[in-house]
């Protein structure tokens, strides 16, 4: 299928990383390849994924928002349902396994929202590992209730401090730290961005939601969906979402980035509608900064979706015009989560919500025989107490 | 033979590293030049990067107090011109790939060239990703410098094969900043190095903050890079931190001749 070449996804991808890392990332992608088509170690994810994680999530026909809104029959990939609350263990489960095979026996993260950290901090817990996570020092005030969560499940939190305090600062950090110790630790990365391997495995094990909506669509309704909508901010749901559908091309694929208080604003975290190509974190894709180069300090109410670029196989789904990149407002984005959580009793992730809110737009301009998927990509559980602010309500976890 | 590689013809090298605009132009403009006057056989620049992956505290806060002032890549050029009519060091710029790229890698290089440096350290762009920046360095005479490090182990052969002006060797596992104690065997790094491409000058760097370990690693290699201890006084000192670095760079010069 859409196997990177030499790294690279088009012009993207590559391995921009300091020479101090490159036989670590050597080293992750011979493991890979020696174990992805390993029968015992796929025998072992896929006993973690279903039995442990509780996959696969359903397929939920969402009847009411579909009559609601008039237009395209709506289904939600149900990610939300896992274990942990979001997408975000199928990649750890994945990662963890293959570090403790490879002998490591500590696991280092960053995290936004919280939620890669929650699922890495338990990942680390079952297996047991040691697991440090660093997290923008902002974004464990906004989610204090996911560093406790870390800190049971027997992890580190590292608050970092440095740059805008979010989510790059922590990838920053993160990569800082696997500098200083590689020999007996895996830096399990969130998304599907940072040097190859890392953007390829991370898809691979997100892949296994486009292959579940794919059989569950034809067991339902013996076609494929016409749309699937997902948000992006590194990418990672997306790609999973996507990932079995790029082949089949009358399926539009659409990524719903964040677009903070607007495009024509500062405070967005819009890649595609407001970046341009750069070479950050290991990877060349697109990002948002200034015309020196330098990175722009993004925004987004969505912990998760707060970072200045995109995974590199999204930038090139969007040069090649496969999958179709939208942005949406933290205004619309808040609707949408008050408005699933009120007609289907599902309370998205705020994250998740900006693709809902798309889904809100497009399903009405769609024919009553359209199909359209919404990969909630998690619980928005943890997001309630910074929503209630964002409307004026005075309530703290 | 370039201007670089001509320096390590006359002995040991001292190479100093600051970033440029920290705390403003003016003073890197003067730091330069009593640096030169002080010893630095070549001058490291930085020019300053919003997510320096690869730096320690020390000069990530260098980084931000620079950027803070609104320094751009076009001043550090008019800086460098105005230097040129000054010194003659051979003077590297050391930044991340993305400052380059998105000044256009080609267009940065030429101007490079125009103004009168001398070399180009990226430490986000491996043995593996070189040629986009590497080929056009060539092109305009300007020294692509690589680095090795301690995890480099069987890529040390390729990349001291392949490698312009000099070779960064750095010291030990981590970003920048100072260390106590430097663990590696850079002895044995030198080695292989010096097997693979035996008039390839050799440059340790990273954690090297004292005279006793200027000295300790110029008797392993043929110059050392020392730059959080020197940032350290521009933090402390501002405006004023000429005549503390001037002094530094002297004293770590001297413990070279020893």
């Amino acid at each position: 299928m859409n196997e990177p070449i030499n790294g690279r996804f088009g012009a993207h991808g590559g391995q921009y990383i300091p020479e101090t890392l490159m036989n670590a990332v050597i080293e992750l992608e011979n493991a890979y390849e020696k174990y992805k088509n390993d029968e015992e170690f796929q025998r072992e994810l896929t006993e973690l994924l279903n039995e442990y994680a509780g996959r696969p999530s359903r397929l939920y026909y969402a009847e009411k928002m579909t009559k609601d809104l008039g237009g395209a029959k709506i289904y939600l990939k149900r990610e939300d349902l896992n274990h942990t609350g979001a997408h975000k263990i199928n990649n750890v489960l994945g990662q963890a396994l293959l570090a403790k095979k490879m002998g490591k026996t500590r696991l280092i993260a960053e995290t936004g929202a919280g939620q890669h950290g929650v699922a890495t901090a338990t990942a680390a817990a079952l297996l047991g590992m040691e697991c440090v996570v660093f997290m923008g020092k902002e974004d464990t005030e906004r989610q204090a209730l996911n560093v406790y969560r870390m800190r049971l499940l027997g992890a580190e939190v590292i608050p970092v401090t440095t740059g805008t305090a979010t989510l790059k600062d922590a990838v920053s950090e993160a990569m800082r730290e696997w500098t200083k110790r590689i020999d007996d630790t895996h830096y399990c990365l969130g998304s599907v961005m940072g040097p190859h391997p890392f953007p390829m495995i991370v898809r691979d094990f997100q892949a296994v939601i486009s292959k579940e909506i794919k059989e569950q669509m034809l067991a339902k309704e013996g076609r494929l969906p016409d749309a699937v909508l997902a948000c992006v901010g590194g990418g990672s749901n997306a790609i999973g979402a996507f990932y079995h559908f790029i082949e089949d091309k009358e399926v539009r694929l659409i990524g719903c980035e964040a677009a903070g208080r607007g495009i024509d604003t500062y405070e967005t975290a819009a890649t595609i509608a407001t970046g341009r190509t750069g070479i950050f974190h290991g990877m060349k894709s697109y990002f948002c900064q200034d015309e020196y180069g330098q990175i722009a300090p993004v925004y987004s109410i969505s912990a998760g979706l707060d970072y200045p670029g995109i995974g590199p196989e999204h930038a090139w789904l969007h040069d090649i015009g496969r999958a179709e990149y939208v942005a949406v407002t933290d205004e619309q984005a808040v609707e949408a989560f008050e408005y699933l959580s009120r007609t289907e009793g599902i309370i998205p992730a705020i994250e998740s919500a900006h693709a809902v809110a798309y889904a809100m737009k497009l399903a009405p301009e769609m024919g009553t025989d359209k199909i359209l998927v919404i990969n909630i990509s998690g619980r928005g559980d943890k997001d309630c107490a910074a929503i209630a602010r964002y409307r004026g309500e005075d309530i703290h976890e | 033979m370039s201007k670089i590689q001509a320096v390590f013809e006359k002995g040991k090298a001292f190479i100093p590293f600051i970033t440029c605009g920290d705390p403003d132009l003016e003073t890197t403009k003067k730091l330069v030049i009593s640096m030169a006057e002080n010893g630095a056989d070549i001058i490291e620049l930085g020019i300053p990067f919003s997510d320096p992956t690869a730096e320690g505290p020390v000069i990530q806060g260098a980084n931000i107090r620079a950027l803070s002032h609104g320094v751009t890549t076009d001043q550090v050029f008019g800086m460098v011109k105005e230097l040129r009519a000054c010194i003659e060091t051979p003077l590297v710029f050391m930044t991340y790939a993305n400052v380059v790229f998105s000044y256009g890698t080609e267009r940065f290089v030429r101007q490079m060239a125009e103004c009168g440096m001398d070399g180009l350290i990226l430490p986000d762009v491996p043995f593996e990703e070189k040629h986009e920046f590497l080929d056009v360095c060539d092109l305009y005479g300007i020294d692509f410098i690589s680095l090795v490090a301690p995890t480099s182990e069987n890529r040390m052969i390729k990349i001291a094969k392949e490698a312009r002006g000099f070779l960064y060797v750095v010291s030990s596992l981590g970003v920048t900043g100072t260390r106590s104690e430097i663990k590696t065997d850079l002895q044995g790094m030198i080695n292989t190095i010096k097997s693979a491409n035996p008039d390839l000058p050799c440059a340790i760097g990273f954690g090297i903050s004292t005279p006793e370990q200027v000295e300790k690693m110029s008797r392993i290699a043929d110059g050392a890079i020392v730059g959080s201890a020197i940032v350290k006084l521009i933090g402390k000192y501002g405006t004023e931190s000429v005549g503390p670095v001037s002094d530094f760079v002297k004293d770590m010069k001297a413990a070279q001749s020893v």
